[in-house]
């Protein structure tokens, strides 16, 4: 029932809360909220609410990238977080959701990794770790917009060379972040365009693109989601509307 | 994508295997290779190999996972160990587990599975060679396997895949260009209608990069299309002798 009438107001070009079909709920942000984790940072978007943490860990480089440090996503529907999630193994969300805040860190090398090298044998492995701790929709861009804020405060700890062992606590330098991606989720419902989805009315999404920018306008991660397709003629203008409202994002993390 | 390398990807206008930017690898396709399933093909752009099949409709266990007013439609992505140059571990990995995913989504969009109700139609997609573009080959593959199953589809789904090497765009990416071109965009359209089922891209890429490459991506559909009609007549007119 809720559902439909989310549907029916979208169609007028309403919603539920208020909103105009392009504007996001408001957004808190906040840094450095786990003392533990060598960077971290809090989103609320409208009831939305996710913590990612990093932490930093020594490791060995990939093979086909040696002289690069290491980055790895992962995501955890906690149950506490939505009904609908269950404890167990990661379900094909999270894993897309990881994956999708992964590119869009790595490949818009946001982190100058070949500046994360310890020695000949170690690198720094950057784990970026992103915890949803209420389900109100639009998980992917409240995500990432966490993990870049999260990055732009880790810090790097002391190694101690001797014992080769990581001294927590005890700051040598900040994570190299060079580029700040932002990652917006056009969604399509109908013939409407949304942005920021609530849960109640991701029931009613056909399909959309989650689109990671960076502040050149380089476009560097894209991920159709949903069973329905989409206009082959309509991508470009979805494309606009994500640089548009990423360099609106962006501000909050300066 | 984008790990560092000397290797050339693109040398006096050819690219590693001799293509030029906007040329598909030799496409084969047959349909019903695997005579156990209801429905499968095999479909190869150069060296990349995928195998598919399709069951069903077919009655849906556990019963808590049927949908009372619609059938649906379950895909698996997998890669053979031995597809690659370092063997793989087998089974599913969060890669394979997000391809099988967007390959649902791409698939979807043309299936009447409403049709259906409570049961469901699995779609299996092996990777036995691998040379890049391994996800849109398979889903040409599965796309033809449910046509030969007898699945009610109102398109068939065709899969390219786009990307930059050396600077330049291009069509249908090698496992080269996969690994050390600036950018990989997976696609996959209903080519009669215009409509877009499967996007996926890591790079960094200007609009007007993505733009062209939507363009070229469509063209390249358009011949492969062709060429899965083409295996499809020539399974009917064979089972038809």
């Amino acid at each position: 029932m809720q559902e439909k009438y989310a549907l029916e107001l979208i169609n007028k070009g309403m919603r539920v809360d208020g909103r105009k079909l392009l504007e996001f709920r408001e957004i808190e942000l906040k840094t450095n909220v786990i003392n533990k984790a060598e960077g971290s940072a809090y989103v609320k978007m409208g009831e939305t609410q996710v913590i990612v943490g990093v932490k930093m860990n020594m490791g060995t480089p990939y093979a086909d990238s040696m002289g690069e440090g290491v980055l790895m996503c992962g995501a955890e529907f906690t149950p506490m977080s939505s009904p609908d999630f269950e404890s167990g193994p990661p379900s094909p969300e999270s894993i897309e959701l990881a994956r999708v805040v992964d590119r869009g860190i790595r490949e818009s090398h946001c982190i100058d990794v070949g500046k994360l090298v310890i020695d000949e044998k170690n690198v720094w492995v950057v784990n970026v770790d992103i915890h949803i701790i209420n389900h109100d929709g639009n998980l992917m861009d409240a995500s990432a917009l966490g993990a870049i804020a999260a990055l732009k405060t880790t810090k790097i700890p002391r190694v101690d060379l001797e014992k080769m062992e990581i001294v927590r606590n005890d700051y040598v330098a900040d994570l190299p972040v060079v580029h700040t991606p932002i990652n917006v989720s056009v969604c399509k419902v109908g013939s409407n365009v949304v942005l920021d989805p609530t849960k109640l009315e991701e029931g009613s999404i056909d399909s959309r693109i989650s689109i990671s920018v960076r502040e050149d306008d380089k476009i560097c991660a894209l991920q159709k989601q949903g069973s329905k397709g989409i206009m082959i003629g309509e991508i470009p203008g979805m494309m606009e509307l994500a640089m548009e409202k990423s360099r609106e994002l962006r501000k909050l993390l300066e | 994508m984008g790990h560092k390398s000397d290797i050339k990807l693109i040398v006096d206008g050819k690219r590693t295997d001799g293509r030029t930017v906007d040329q598909c690898r030799e496409v084969t396709m047959e349909v019903n290779v695997i005579p156990a399933a209801d429905g499968s093909a095999k479909v190869g752009f150069g060296s990349t190999v995928a195998l598919a099949s399709v069951y069903g409709p077919r009655e849906l266990f556990p019963r808590f996972m049927q949908e009372s007013d619609t059938g649906i439609l379950r895909t698996r992505y997998n890669m053979a160990p031995f597809s690659v140059d370092d063997r793989k571990k087998p089974g599913q990995d969060r890669r394979s587990q997000e391809i099988s995913k967007v390959m649902k989504h791409a698939l979807e969009p043309v299936l009447f599975l409403q049709e259906f109700p409570k049961v469901t139609v699995d779609a299996f997609a092996e990777v036995i060679q691998a040379d890049g573009s391994t996800r849109v080959t398979g889903i040409n593959a599965v796309s033809l396997a449910l046509v030969a199953a007898g699945i009610p589809m109102s398109h068939m789904v065709t899969a390219v895949s786009v990307g930059k090497a050396d600077g330049e765009l291009v069509t249908d990416l090698n496992g080269k260009e996969d690994n050390f071109g600036e950018a990989d965009m997976g696609f996959a359209m209903v080519h009669d209608t215009g409509e877009v089922t499967l996007l996926q891209m890591d790079g960094e890429l200007t609009l007007d990069e993505i733009k062209k490459l939507l363009d070229m991506a469509q063209t390249a559909c358009g011949q492969i299309l062709e060429k899965q009609k083409k295996a499809l007549r020539d399974f009917y007119v064979k089972r038809g002798e």
